[in-house]
């Protein structure tokens, strides 16, 4: 019964990080360049280290496993897209691009894991800020 | 097709994609305990290999693609806690094992999607069996 309230939490989150994206992707880019799954990808790896670092702060800021299925697996999980990102690297090696299939599948790998470490690093510095006595 | 309409398939996929996502990494979790991170990169693969058949249907751009491709697919995978759990494995003791979730997730993901693709076809082929 609670897993299964976790996962409708997760659920939920995943339709709105869907729509997030979605919208990213209906915006002009101008480009044949998947750009908006690239950023998607990046944003959602930094959001999700930053939220999940800071959720473990033990007393302070703590996330209910609910609002943590809602925010990481759900809104972070459903904002960023392996499947996706899958089919833009090999429509863009297929349509002859090869530069670029290279260049976009190298630069999100890259991009997702700064991103992550980014984000940790942000979460690990605000819970020292939080740690000190308030003067 | 209205932006209404569209954004209610994007929706309605994105809420059954990450509800399948999160069920079945915790059914891989709960039958394969294991600090590699085995329910992301199942859900990863096997999304890769679904979407690569929906895409030899050729339809981008349809209410289906919206429902089963940008929204069931493209959140039932993800990418956020792949490259958290990835850079959490090579900051940690076994950092091997994060450089080995980086090359499988990325070579047989691509290779399921063009797995999936090829099947895709072949089942649309005249004279399939």
């Amino acid at each position: 019964m609670t897993q299964g309230r976790l996962v409708m939490a997760a659920g939920l989150g995943s339709g709105l990080g869907a729509l997030l994206r979605y919208g990213l992707a209906v915006l002009p880019w101008g480009s044949a360049f998947p750009w908006a799954t690239l950023l998607a990808n990046g944003l959602g790896a930094l959001v999700m280290g930053l939220i999940a670092t800071l959720a473990r702060v033990p007393g302070r800021w703590r996330l209910s496993p609910m609002a943590q299925h809602f925010w990481l697996a759900g809104v972070c999980g459903g904002f960023t897209t392996f499947s996706l990102f899958s089919l833009e690297v090999v429509e863009l090696w297929q349509g002859g691009a090869t530069g670029l299939a290279a260049s976009y599948l190298g630069g999100s790998v890259a991009l997702w894991l700064v991103g992550a470490w980014v984000g940790i690093l942000l979460g690990e510095r605000l819970k020292a800020r939080w740690r000190l006595p308030r003067g | 097709m209205g932006a209404g309409p569209s954004l209610l398939l994007v929706v309605l996929g994105g809420v059954l994609g990450g509800m399948g996502r999160v069920w079945l990494g915790q059914w891989v979790g709960r039958h394969a305990p294991s600090e590699f991170p085995w329910g992301t990169l199942v859900v990863n693969l096997l999304g890769a290999l679904a979407l690569g058949g929906i895409a030899a249907q050729g339809s981008a751009g349809g209410a289906l693609w919206l429902l089963l491709a940008v929204g069931l697919l493209g959140s039932f995978t993800t990418v956020s806690s792949f490259a958290y759990q990835t850079l959490t494995l090579l900051r940690g003791p076994r950092p091997g094992l994060g450089w080995l979730n980086l090359v499988m997730t990325l070579a047989l993901g691509l290779a399921a999607l063009m797995l999936g693709h090829a099947l895709g076809v072949g089942l649309l082929a005249p004279g399939a069996a």
